[in-house]
């Protein structure tokens, strides 16, 4: 009987790890076998180059405003869905999630077809000498697109879990509702926040689709590190794509290394 | 009707004058659901009331509109004469307690309790003097530095208490402030909330469902159902002098006897058949300590209650299968509502 329990369970573990193994572990560590395989040189010149360090910086920039704009609008977006009660909130709080269902390529379609030359509203910008599309003003929208959710999603349920008692005894010792928001609401939701913003700055930190559809890819210019790799595999130099790709691996570890402290901060808080 | 409410308001608002609470008129509905039904009280200044009723009543509802955490559809709150309807209760001066604590989780038993007074800007002396004066009165003293999540349920309310009492409310709202402890803490916390209010005398109004605390706590007792108060007086009063059915039932056990309801104890157990006193079998014994308490079925099928003393009851030797003869005393009759 003891047996079985046993057989079962690190039947289980091997399953659940060979998975892991085959699918993600292996192929990102042979990635960074072959980085390395020429020595510390092709690699290192590859992401020292001008149009490698151009895609970093751009990718920097892409994520920096992308999610600090969707923290703000995120807490403020779960407030209003876990606190306020109006029509349509059952909308606004399916329209969230867009992002999630719809595919990057799309998303990227979609921007052109507002922002390019003969969308919507594309032709009024570029006269206004502040083009959108194949430009960074496009490739930050596509990341603020597709990194919306995140923030939103996390912080929603801790919001729902320390209901508003505390907000309201903060308001009869004599606080004001911005007072509370800072001292009392924030400080209780800061790791469900913390790990939204996380899961947002990795998904826009990878973006491709919707980003390459925007971008139109010019060198040195409007190419972030996910295109970066994508662009240098094409052009057979494999060992600055494989260089380019341990910096964004690196870059999201870092990340979900994080992660996983806020996690446990959650959970003891 | 309409003279007699203008006396209740007229009454109230003399109240609200000498520095307590009116409520006048007062309506709150949530969708379909009318929660107060036109609620009019005075709360002298000073006084220790309890509003007591099931659950449904109105009578969280009622605190939170004094509090102004709720908003009245209609009817008026004054606060030592003043007009506070529209207050928010950022500027209301209440203190509130809540039954779940309401504690800021992540500050300190300091922090929380100090924090009416950051708020309102106080020197940095000044807020720990306080703060540990306060923390003295709610024997929280070296405490100080934990955090409510190592706290026990008794120690969290206390210090919730304390951080109510900080900002020197004109007003002490508590929501059923000792509902989510167990029996022995509680009853260690309504004795000890009566001392405070002793020591500090701010006007403090509670709510409970349990007719025992507002009968052991409270000064004055406003009995809810239904969103209306059915009566307000003191315990005796209430005891002794009930309204209707409804108070009846609801500040002690009650008998039905036909359209009488008289109290467990003012029910004589005779062994001996005499006049008119009523046949009935003793079903069950139980004592409780001093009291003992006596189940009986009538030859009609109709079951009751006695309450008797432990010496009584042996002296007399009750025991289950006994046949004996009950005289009611002091019963009530009310007029259907």
């Amino acid at each position: 009987m003891r047996g079985e329990g046993r057989l079962q369970r690190y039947g289980l573990r091997v399953v659940a790890l060979g998975y892991l193994a085959a699918l993600l572990v292996i192929p990102v560590a042979i990635i960074f076998v072959r980085t390395f395989e020429e020595g510390l040189g092709p690699p290192l010149d590859a992401i020292t180059s001008a149009d490698g360090q151009h895609a970093f910086w751009l990718t920097i920039v892409c994520v920096g405003i992308a999610v600090p704009l969707n923290t703000i609008f995120g807490v403020l977006a779960a407030l209003v869905l876990v606190r306020q009660k109006f029509h349509g909130k059952a909308i606004l709080n399916t329209i969230i999630d867009l992002p999630f269902a719809i595919s990057p390529v799309v998303i990227g379609l979609s921007l052109l077809l507002v922002y390019g030359r003969n969308g919507w509203v594309g032709q009024s910008f570029i006269d206004a000498g502040f083009p959108i599309i194949f430009s960074t003003p496009g490739m930050v929208l596509a990341t603020v697109f597709v990194s919306l959710p995140f923030v939103v999603r996390e912080t929603m349920p801790v919001l729902q879990e320390i209901g508003d008692e505390q907000e309201q005894a903060a308001s009869t010792l004599g606080a004001s509702p911005w007072q509370t928001f800072w001292r009392v609401t924030l400080p209780a939701i800061r790791w469900g926040v913390a790990y939204g913003v996380v899961l947002a700055t990795a998904r826009a930190l990878g973006e491709f689709g919707a980003v390459s559809v925007v971008a139109g890819r010019i060198s040195g210019e409007t190419e972030t590190l996910p295109l970066f790799v994508e662009n240098e595999f094409t052009n057979f130099n494999l060992a600055g794509a494989y260089a380019a790709a341990i910096v964004l691996a690196l870059l999201a570890l870092v990340v979900l290394f994080s992660m996983n402290l806020f996690k446990r901060k959650e959970r003891e808080a | 009707m309409t003279a007699a409410l203008t006396e209740a308001s007229k009454r109230s608002q003399d109240v609200a004058a000498a520095g307590g609470i009116a409520v006048e008129g007062v309506e709150k509905r949530f969708g379909t659901f009318e929660a107060l039904k036109g609620v009019s009280l005075g709360v002298p200044n000073g006084s220790l009331t309890a509003l007591l009723g099931p659950s449904g009543s109105g009578k969280s509802t009622l605190l939170r509109v004094i509090a102004g955490l709720e908003a009245p559809d209609a009817g008026r709150v004054l606060i030592a004469g003043e007009d506070a309807t529209r207050v928010t209760p950022q500027k209301r001066g209440v203190g509130f307690v809540f039954q779940h604590y309401a504690a800021f989780k992540h500050m300190t038993v300091e922090k929380n309790v100090g924090f009416g007074l950051k708020i309102r800007k106080r020197g940095k002396d000044e807020i720990a003097a306080k703060v540990d004066e306060l923390l003295k009165l709610v024997h929280l003293h070296g405490f100080a530095h934990r955090y409510p999540s190592e706290l026990s349920g008794g120690q969290r309310q206390r210090m919730a208490l304390a951080r109510a009492l900080a900002v020197e409310p004109e007003v002490l709202l508590l929501d059923e402030p000792f509902g989510a402890l167990d029996a022995t803490v509680r009853k260690e916390l309504r004795t000890w909330l009566r001392r405070l209010h002793e020591d500090v005398h701010v006007t403090t109004i509670f709510v409970t469902h349990d007719q025992e605390e507002a009968m052991d706590v409270a000064e004055q007792i406003v009995v809810m159902n239904d969103g209306r108060i059915e009566q307000i007086g003191t315990p005796r009063d209430l005891y002794e002098e009930p309204a209707n059915e409804f108070v009846m039932g609801f500040v002690g056990e009650v008998n039905k006897l036909g359209d009488d309801l008289v109290r467990p104890h003012d029910i004589q157990i005779l062994t001996e058949p005499d006049g008119n006193a009523q046949e009935g079998q003793i079903e069950r014994v139980a004592h409780l300590g001093f009291e003992v308490r006596v189940e009986l079925v009538l030859d009609d099928g109709r079951r009751l209650a006695v309450q008797t003393t432990r010496q009584d009851a042996e002296e007399r030797e009750l025991e289950s299968g006994q046949i004996v003869y009950l005289r009611p005393d002091r019963e009530r009759r009310f007029a259907e509502a």
